[in-house]
C-alpha cells in the first residue's frame, strides 16, 4: 500500500518536472526561431533573389542602394548624376518589356536568342538599367556589368522611413514609422490610462463606500475580460466617427483613435492591480500616518502610494504591455499608413498590426517574411525593456529592501 | 488630564467596553493591564480616535481631554491626533529613510523649513535615546534597523510632533530584553514632559514604569490604584489572581 502510495508521488513529481522543462524548453525554442528568422533578413540581397540589376558597362556606377534603386523604377529619379554617376538620362528596362519589343520568331522557339536579346539592348543603351532573371543574363557578359548583389543592411532597416514590403525591384524595409506609430500610440494610450487608472484605483481603494467598491469592482474586472475585437469594433463605430467630427479631420482613423482604444482597454488592468497593491498596504502603516496627524488625503497620498509603488508598478508594466502588444482593436482603428506620423491626428501603423496584416501574404522564407520576425523580435525587446525598467525602479525603494 | 466618564464601546453588536470612567493625571504613566481581549487597546485608541476607522462601531459616554470632550463634533481629528501620539504593538516605521520618518508629522504639517526639520529630527531622536546609533545613516532605509531600534524610532516619531499625550500599546512585548528595558528607561525619562499611558502584558513593566495602574477584566475596569498599592496590596480577588499568575 505505502509502496503504491510512493510510487505514485514519484509518478506525477517526474510528469510535473518534466512538464515544466518541456515548457521552457518550448518557450525558448520558440524566441530562437523568432530571432534566427528575424536575423534571416539581413543575409538576404535587397533585391528579389534570382533576378539582377545591370547596367551598361560604360556607366561608372558601381552600386546602387535599395532606397536608390525604389527611387529610379519610381521614376523620382531619373538621371545618373542624382546617384553619383554621369550627367545621362536613366533608362529603365524591365524583363517583360522584351516581349513587347521583340516577336516569338525572334526570341526563339525555345527562348536561345532571349539572353543574346538582352545583351544587344543592354550594350546599345548607356543610360539603361535593367531588371533580369539572373538565369537570363548571356555568358556574353561584355559591355554589360552586372550591379554587386547588396544585402539588406541593418543600417536601412532602422534608419529607413519606407515601409514598402512589396516593392519591386527592391522592396523597403524602413521600420522606423512602425516603431514610431507603435510608440506614438502606446505612449499616449499610457499618458491618458495611467492617470485615469490610478485615479480610479485609489478612489476604489480608498474614498469609495463599501457598497460602491461591491459593485465597480467586478464590473472592471468584467470589463478586462472583453475580447479586443469587440473593443475594436466599438472604436471603429463610435470613436472614429466621433474623433473625425469633433476635431474636424479628414480621417477619423487616426492614432488618437488608437491611443484612446487601447488607454480604455488597458484601464481595467491598471484599476484592478493597482487598487489590490493598495488594498494590500497594512493597516499598521495606514494607522502610523493617521497616528502623525495626517489626514485623510495626506495618509493616502504620503504613505498608502509609497507603499504600495511596487504594485502600481507592475499594473503599470501590464498595461504598458497590454497598450503595445495590442493588435486587433488598434488595426482596426488607426488607419494603417506606414508613415512617421507628425501629429497624433494622422494614421500611424504599428508593429503588431503590420505583422498580423502582412503575414499573410508573405511568401515564407522570403525578406519581407524575414523582416515581420525581425519587426516581432524588436516588439519582444521593448516588452522586456520596459519589465527590466519597471523591476529596477521598484527594487530601488526602501520598502523592497528590507522586512 | 484625561478622562473618561462612563464609556461604553461596541463592534457591532458586541459590546467591547462596559461603563469605564477613570481619570489620569498629567505628567504620569499610567499602566494598563488585564488578560487577553479585555479591551485594553480598544479603551487606549479612543483617545486618539483610532476606532474611528473601524467600521460599524459605537461610542456612549464621554472621552475628555483637558476638560474638552473629544467626541464633539467641533474638534478637528488631525488636530487632536497631532496632541496624542501613539506608539503601536509592531514597529511600524514608513517604507522611508530614517530622516523621512521623523520628518513626517512636521512636513504634514505644512511644515518645510529644512533648518527646523533637520534640528527637530535631531531633538526627537535625543529624545528616543537613538541618536547615537543613526545619526551617521539618517538617509539610510528605516527597515535596516533592528525591531529595538525601530520602535525607538517611532517613539521618536510620536515626540517630533510635540504632542501632550503619548499612547503606547505593547510597546515592548515584540522586542529582546536589552531593547525592552532601553523602552523602560526612555518611558521613566518622558515623564517630565508628557502625559504617557502605556498597556502592557509585563506585569514587572507595569510595576517598574508606571505610577497607576488600570487592570481590565471583560471590558470591564475592575481595579484603578497606585502601581504601588495594585501590587502590594490590591482591593480586589480578581486583581490579586491575576497579579500572582492564579489567572491567565
Ligand atoms: N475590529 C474589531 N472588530 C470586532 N471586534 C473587535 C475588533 N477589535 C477588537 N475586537 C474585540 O474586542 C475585544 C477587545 O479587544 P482589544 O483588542 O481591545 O483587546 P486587548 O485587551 O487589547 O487584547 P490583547 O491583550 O490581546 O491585545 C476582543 O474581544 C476583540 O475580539
Ligand atoms: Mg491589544
Amino acid at each position: 500500500m505505502k509502496l503504491i502510495k510512493r510510487c505514485i508521488e514519484r509518478i506525477v513529481e517526474t510528469i510535473l518536472t518534466a512538464g515544466g522543462m518541456i515548457t521552457s524548453v518550448i518557450i525558448l525554442l520558440i524566441v530562437i526561431f523568432l530571432f534566427k528568422e528575424g536575423f534571416g533578413l539581413f543575409n538576404s540581397p535587397s533585391v528579389e533573389k534570382g533576378y539582377s540589376l545591370c547596367v551598361n558597362t560604360e556607366n561608372p556606377i558601381e552600386k546602387l542602394n535599395p532606397f536608390q534603386i525604389k527611387e529610379i523604377f519610381d521614376y523620382e529619379i531619373d538621371n545618373w548624376k542624382n546617384v553619383g554617376g554621369n550627367d545621362e538620362e536613366i533608362i529603365l528596362f524591365r524583363f517583360e518589356e522584351l516581349f513587347y519589343r521583340y516577336s516569338d520568331e525572334e526570341l526563339g522557339e525555345n527562348d536561345e536568342f532571349l539572353s543574346q536579346k538582352l545583351g544587344e539592348i543592354i550594350r546599345a543603351t548607356p543610360g539603361i538599367i535593367a531588371y533580369l532573371p539572373t538565369e537570363y543574363l548571356s555568358s556574353d557578359c561584355s559591355g554589360i556589368k552586372v550591379l554587386p548583389e547588396a544585402k539588406i543592411s541593418v543600417g536601412d532597416f532602422f534608419g529607413r522611413k519606407e515601409w514598402i514590403p512589396t516593392a519591386i525591384p527592391a522592396p523597403q524595409f524602413g521600420v522606423l514609422p512602425l516603431i514610431l506609430g507603435t510608440l506614438w500610440v502606446s505612449i499616449f494610450a499610457i499618458a491618458i490610462a495611467l492617470p485615469l487608472g490610478l485615479g480610479v484605483a485609489i478612489y476604489l481603494s480608498e474614498l469609495a463606500g463599501e457598497k460602491m467598491r461591491k459593485i465597480l469592482k467586478p464590473t472592471i474586472e468584467l470589463l478586462a475580460g472583453i475580447p479586443s475585437v469587440v473593443y475594436g469594433f466599438f472604436g471603429l463605430v463610435v470613436l472614429v466617427p466621433l474623433i473625425q467630427k469633433l476635431f474636424h479631420l479628414p480621417v477619423g482613423e487616426t492614432a488618437f483613435a488608437g491611443s484612446l482604444i487601447l488607454a480604455i482597454m488597458a484601464l481595467p488592468t491598471i484599476i484592478t492591480v493597482a487598487e489590490d497593491a493598495m488594498q494590500n498596504t497594512p493597516r499598521a502603516m495606514r494607522e502610523a500616518g493617521l497616528a502623525l496627524g495626517a489626514n485623510h488625503w495626506q495618509t493616502i497620498y504620503k504613505v498608502i502610494i509609497p507603499y504600495s509603488v511596487s504594485g502600481i508598478s507592475a499594473a503599470v508594466v501590464l498595461g504598458i504591455g497590454r497598450a503595445i502588444g495590442e493588435t486587433m482593436a488598434v488595426l482596426m482603428v488607426t488607419g494603417n499608413a506606414a508613415v512617421i506620423p507628425h501629429t497624433i491626428f494622422e494614421p500611424v501603423r504599428t508593429i503588431p498590426a503590420t505583422i498580423a496584416a502582412e503575414l499573410g501574404e508573405a511568401p515564407s522564407g522570403g525578406a519581407h517574411y524575414q523582416a515581420l520576425f525581425m519587426l516581432g523580435c524588436i516588439l519582444f525587446l521593448m516588452t522586456i525593456l520596459i519589465s527590466i525598467a519597471a523591476e529596477v525602479i521598484s527594487k530601488n525603494h526602501p520598502q523592497r529592501k528590507g522586512i | 488630564m484625561i478622562e473618561a466618564k462612563n464609556v461604553d464601546f461596541y463592534y457591532g453588536d458586541f459590546h467591547a467596553l462596559k461603563g469605564i470612567s477613570m481619570k489620569i493625571e498629567n505628567n504620569t504613566v499610567t499602566a494598563f493591564i488585564g488578560p487577553s481581549g479585555c479591551g485594553k487597546s480598544t479603551f487606549l485608541r479612543l483617545f486618539n480616535r483610532m476606532n474611528d476607522l473601524i467600521p460599524d462601531t459605537r461610542l456612549t459616554g464621554e472621552c475628555l481631554i483637558n476638560g474638552q470632550n473629544i467626541y464633539d463634533k467641533a474638534v478637528d481629528v488631525t488636530e487632536l491626533r497631532k496632541n496624542v501620539g501613539m506608539v503601536f504593538q509592531k514597529p511600524n516605521p514608513f517604507p522611508k529613510t530614517i530622516f523621512e520618518n521623523i520628518a513626517f508629522g512636521l512636513r504634514v504639517e505644512g511644515i518645510n523649513d529644512k533648518n527646523f526639520i533637520q534640528q527637530q529630527v535631531e531633538e526627537s531622536l535625543k529624545s528616543a535615546a537613538l541618536w547615537e546609533e543613526v545619526k551617521d545613516k539618517l538617509k539610510k532605509s528605516a527597515f535596516e534597523l533592528s525591531g529595538g531600534q525601530q520602535q525607538r524610532l517611532c517613539i521618536a516619531r510620536a515626540l517630533a510632533i510635540k504632542p501632550d499625550i503619548i499612547l503606547m500599546d505593547e510597546p515592548a512585548s515584540a522586542l529582546d530584553p536589552i531593547s525592552t528595558s532601553k523602552i523602560e528607561d526612555l518611558i521613566h525619562g518622558l515623564k517630565e514632559n508628557y502625559t504617557i499611558v502605556i498597556v502592557t502584558h509585563n506585569m514587572q513593566q507595569a510595576a517598574r514604569v508606571s505610577d497607576k495602574t488600570g487592570f481590565f477584566m471583560l471590558g470591564k475596569l475592575v481595579e484603578y490604584n497606585d502601581t504601588k498599592k495594585m501590587f502590594l496590596s490590591p482591593e480586589k480577588e480578581e486583581t490579586q489572581n491575576y497579579i500572582t499568575g492564579r489567572f491567565g
